[in-house]
């Protein structure tokens, strides 16, 4: 299966295409005055909804609308009085949009050489998952027909759309969903390339670029969720597949391969099948449940014992087809499962290829086929389920392996963590928008244009450069820090408090990180603590040493200060005198060791006295106070 | 929100070439001999689109028309230099196939009658624009569940924002519930734009007295093109109500909380439009609600009076528009009064401070509008709680010129009550006593603690 992987990766004709959406780190959300947070504190109230689907603007209901309102639902709403107000709850008009989201969509724009619009116009999207209160997003198009350079590839930047973040999902239950609303609201920058890319690692390269392109402007968010990726991806013959929920750049790579892998497998089974004659398939479903009355299958004893049915169906010309592997571990029987499961909400079904086994014998085996009229060609699937669903999960089973023989069925699927994914819903058509009302149009006008232009913000290489250039950091430090959330804090403490830049730097790229890893909630504290904390210690009045433990310290107790910090450690009170007295002890008591070996005396006091002073006093002044002194006792012997 | 925001509701009133251009945008539109709907490609110095022409907010400037591109989002691009050249035209547009009006034979009947508001109305996904479309079959087609609650009829009497609407349609209104009561409707159902829904209410409470069925007032808060929209819940609860509540009564049915699972019906003249947005917006004030309805349960919250099959309501629908509503504030302006004495309006309802109070200074006018056949009333602003002229000197002094308190009614009811009194009579004594009476549940004499429950 590995070297298939390789293989597929320069499949004639792949095509990769990158839709990134990015949260922006505005003050406040895109249609009202809420803060941009997202919390893990209870929520102080919960709304109950429901969602009605619509017909379209074309006049019929939206295949993907039409979709989710199979499943019928409840949502709940989960909402914290002072962070959601009645605008999320869809209790309230939205507000004007958000101009400082405007003007980071419209600096992003301009960066990747789009063309912005005149004049934005907000539009309703219909998305009736739950994840938005109001059963649509609000999406505005900011610009479109850009490029950004991969090398001496160009890739086009087709669309760029500031839109509203959805609800974020809390669980899921049969009966319904419960999202957090947190999260709805804030300003997402979407950004979408054309089908440009060849490959897996040139998709994750020129996503790394957009994404480095979006932190260029100080102000999107950082951390898990805050850039997600959804890939399109399609082979010659095969069809466009959206894959979405891509949550790390590393995983690109083995998306795409994976995905054009499935696909061109996927057209080898409608060649088989077209070798075979098989022209249609046909669902005729029938009750088995008589057939499974005595099976000790588990899976189908309980269903029969609940009171359900076991119900099959016949796949002429199947056999041997549904085993047959698209990605790792995911055979044609997995897709046919996976809608099955989705649209009947059954826990799966079982096929021919895969049987016996689970249970189900040989001998059922056959009175099923024989019950169902199938031939040695065909393959069979089973479902047990209450009635209507068993009905249901046939039915979309059936259709699924229907469209074998048209290739690769057109949907969006859901990546998952190994770079396989699984079915997610039919591709939406193009018209499932409309204005929203609502909100008033923007125009962008050409002397703001020429404002963002003359004061683009500074690329991220180019940025790197120059504090290798101008702050003498490494290159790799350089490069860290100039992409990371902290580049403006750093570059105001080396350029207004004069702390040495390879101090703030390593501080923020890896003191930060070692204490994060040791589950410390340093993204939390406070910027000018921060500040003190470093600006103390460069002057002195902090070892360096005891920049960690007071930095973990003040990230496990909020809302106290620095100078409580040093007192809890008791860090305080160690001024010079004190360790130049502890120093010339020290001395003393090793006289003989000072007069034999001299300066290499140094060495071992210095253990001791570090031992003594750890996290209260800089190493290099006992280490300097230590030689002065030695140098003092040889002097005067 | 409530869909009547900038752009829809006079859509389909307009004029066809140009939707909602002016000035210099409709002259490029007008010169190249394109329409709105029109495929076409767009081009300036800066932008080439090619999409729809789009209708245009009348609110916004005539430097940019709207194209929708083809994959739904619609653009500005600027009127200057802008050259637009006609694609050939686009498949034409599928429409829904019309839904047969059906319903399982032996149901109650429901009328449902139209006057506007968002609820119960059809959007235009293209434009945005909210048309109202009230057929049976429309209905059954957004709520399939109304044909397993009731056999509908439907009639269109208005399409009106309920801003507009006047004590004249409050006749009509009334005309029409008692028709389709006369030919034999279980219970009426009036779909209503929200921001005056209150005061219809009231006014059919007066207008339809005897009532042998429901009366069911419905508007929704989210415009019903959303799929969050509160229309469908609350038609529905509205047709339930029409045909099973067993009171016979004016009512208004909206959303009890703002959470999808529960409704709630108040007493037509005790109910007041108390948020300007949210889903659960009317209250009842001074009494509980009617009824609570939960997964279609009808609790009653108090005593009512009960349906009573085969006979006809008493309609006594004559309104005096004469009549205005003055809110008493700090420093009102004594010689505000002159053009309404001069003008001879019949009726002045004062939303007095506190227990029915207005300054001293105004007292002059006050005596002289009475002096010249005006009738005064006074409620409060407090809009909770009675009024009660007798606790200071000043409410004393009102009372002694003329004054008629309200008691605890709602200063909208009161006004819509002195309308309906001043219709029916020019008597001064016949005013009084019959302002002073309970007509329809607008008037108590216990203050009863109802926290909790409106």
């Amino acid at each position: 299966m590995s070297s298939r992987v390789g293989s597929s990766t320069n499949a004639p004709g792949i095509k990769v295409g990158i839709e990134i959406h990015q949260q922006l780190d505005t003050a406040s959300k895109l249609f009202c005055a809420c803060p941009t947070v997202l919390r893990e504190d209870p929520p102080n109230y919960s709304v109950k909804r429901r969602l009605k689907p619509t017909t379209s603007e074309m006049g019929d209901v939206d295949s993907a609308a039409l979709f989710e309102s199979v499943k019928q639902k409840s949502f709940t709403y989960e909402a914290y009085e002072d962070t959601v107000c009645l605008v999320e709850l869809d209790e309230e008009p939205p507000h004007d949009m958000n101009g400082e989201a405007v003007q980071v969509a419209l600096t992003v724009a301009l960066m990747a050489n789009m063309t912005p619009v005149d004049e934005i116009h907000v539009m309703r999207k219909i998305v009736i998952d739950g994840s938005n209160t109001t059963g649509f997003q609000r999406t505005a198009k900011v610009a479109f027909g850009g490029f950004i350079m991969d090398g001496s590839e160009r890739i086009t930047i087709q669309s760029l759309c500031l839109e509203e973040d959805a609800a974020r999902k809390v669980s899921e239950e049969r009966e319904g969903i419960t999202y957090r609303l947190d999260r709805l609201g804030i300003p997402l920058v979407e950004i979408t390339t054309g089908p440009d890319m060849h490959s897996g690692e040139q998709a994750a390269r020129v996503a790394l670029s957009i994404g480095r392109l979006l932190r260029s402007t100080g102000k999107v968010k950082f951390g898990l969720g805050a850039i997600r990726q959804d890939l399109n991806v399609s082979v010659e013959g095969g069809a466009r597949i959206e894959v979405k929920g891509v949550q790390e750049l590393g995983l690109i790579p083995s998306v795409v391969e994976m995905e054009a892998q499935r696909q061109i497998a996927l057209l080898e089974i409608r060649e088989e099948l077209r070798r075979r004659g098989v022209s249609e398939v046909r669902s005729d479903p029938a009750d088995l449940t008589a057939t499974f009355r005595s099976t000790s299958s588990k899976v189908l004893r309980k269903a029969i014992d609940g009171g359900g049915r076991v119900f099959g169906a016949r796949l002429a010309g199947f056999a041997g087809l549904l085993k047959r592997e698209l990605q790792p571990g995911r055979r044609l029987g997995t897709e046919l499962s996976d809608r099955a499961k989705t649209y009947a909400g059954v826990g799966g079904i079982f096929h021919s290829d895969e049987l016996p086994g689970y249970g189900i014998t040989a001998g059922e085996l056959e009175a099923a086929a024989k019950a169902l009229n199938a031939g040695e060609g065909d393959a069979i699937i089973l479902v047990a389920a209450p009635l209507e669903a068993c009905e249901a999960a046939i039915r979309a089973a059936v259709a699924r392996a229907a469209e074998a023989l048209v290739g690769v069925p057109s949907e969006v699927r859901s990546a998952n963590a190994d770079g396989t994914s699984r079915f997610m819903r039919p591709m939406p058509g193009s018209a499932r928008m409309y204005p929203e009302t609502d909100v008033p149009s923007i125009v962008v006008s050409s002397e703001r244009l020429e404002a963002i232009r003359a004061a683009l913000p500074e690329p991220l290489d180019a940025k790197a450069e120059r504090y290798v250039r101008e702050y003498g950091l490494s290159r790799d430090l350089a490069s860290l820090i100039a992409d990371s959330p902290h580049s403006p804090a750093f570059e105001r403490l080396v350029k207004e408090d004069s702390v040495p830049a390879p101090f703030v730097a390593s501080t923020f790229e890896y003191t930060f990180k070692m204490l994060k890893r040791e589950g410390a909630d340093v993204d939390s504290l406070d910027k000018e603590q921060i500040r003190e904390v470093l600006i103390m210690s460069s002057r002195g009045a902090l070892a360096k040493e005891a920049v960690p433990e007071v930095l973990r310290w003040l990230a496990s107790n909020k809302g106290k200060g620095v100078t409580d910090a040093i007192a809890s450690l008791s860090l305080a009170g160690t001024d010079e005198s004190l360790v130049r007295s502890a120093v010339e002890a020290a001395v003393s008591e090793n006289i003989d060791l000072v007069m034999r070996e001299g300066e290499r005396a140094v060495s071992p006091l210095m253990g001791d006295l570090m031992k003594k002073f750890r996290g209260k006093v800089d190493g290099r002044m006992i280490h300097s106070l230590l030689k002065e002194e030695i140098a003092r006792r040889l002097a005067t012997k | 929100m409530s869909g009547k925001g900038s752009q829809p509701s006079s859509y389909p009133q307009r004029q066809q070439a140009a939707s909602g251009y002016k000035g210099k945008a409709l002259d490029v539109i007008t010169a190249s001999g394109v329409q709105v709907g029109d495929a076409l490609i767009a081009k300036n110095e800066k932008l080439s689109v090619s999409g729809i022409l789009m209708p245009r907010s009348e609110l916004d400037d005539d430097r940019h028309i709207v194209i929708k591109l083809k994959d739904g989002y619609n653009l500005g691009i600027s009127v200057e230099s802008l050259t637009l050249q006609r694609l050939q035209p686009e498949e034409p547009r599928r429409t829904a196939p019309a839904v047969e009006a059906k319903s399982k034979p032996g149901l109650p009947k429901v009328a449902i009658i139209s006057t506007g508001g968002t609820i119960a109305s059809r959007v235009d996904y293209k434009t945005g624009a909210v048309s109202p479309a009230l057929t049976a079959g429309d209905l059954y087609q957004s709520v399939p569940e109304l044909g397993e609650i009731a056999e509908i009829r439907t009639e269109i009497l208005y399409s009106l924002l309920s801003e507009n609407i006047s004590p004249e349609n409050w006749k009509s209104m009334a005309q029409s519930v008692y028709r389709q009561i006369k030919e034999g409707a279980d219970g009426v159902v009036i779909t209503h734009g929200t921001d005056t829904m209150g005061f219809t209410a009231a006014a059919l409470s007066f207008a339809l007295q005897d009532l042998p069925v429901p009366v069911i007032l419905v508007g929704s808060q989210r415009s019903s093109d959303r799929p969050s929209s509160d229309a469908y819940l609350n038609l529905k609860g509205a047709v339930l109500a029409a045909s099973r509540a067993p009171f016979a009564e004016v009512g208004v049915l909206m959303h009890k909380g703002i959470s999808d699972n529960g409704l709630v019906i108040h007493r037509g003249t005790r109910v007041r439009k108390m948020h300007t947005s949210r889903r659960d917006a009317f209250k009842s004030v001074n009494s509980p609600p009617l009824a609570y309805m939960n997964d279609g349960q009808i609790e009653a919250l108090q005593p009512f009076r009960a349906r009573s099959g085969g006979k006809l309501p008493a309609l006594k629908a004559d309104f005096d528009p004469d009549v205005v509503l003055i809110k008493s504030f700090p420093g009102i302006p004594p010689d505000m009064f002159d053009p309404l004495i001069h003008r001879g309006f019949h009726g002045i309802v004062l939303e007095g401070t506190g227990l029915g109070h207005v300054p001293e200074k105004i007292f002059h006018q006050i005596r002289r509008a009475i002096q010249a056949g005006i009738t005064v009333v006074m409620a409060s602003q407090c809009i909770y709680g009675r009024v009660n002229m007798n606790v200071y000197s000043t409410g004393r002094e009102l009372l002694s010129m003329g004054v008629i308190p309200a008691g605890d009614m709602l200063p909208e009811t009161a006004l819509v009550k002195l309308m309906w009194v001043l219709g029916q009579t020019t008597d001064k004594l016949r005013i009084r006593e019959l302002f002073s009476s309970e007509i329809a549940g607008e008037l108590s004499q216990r203050s009863a603690y109802t926290e909790g429950r409106e």
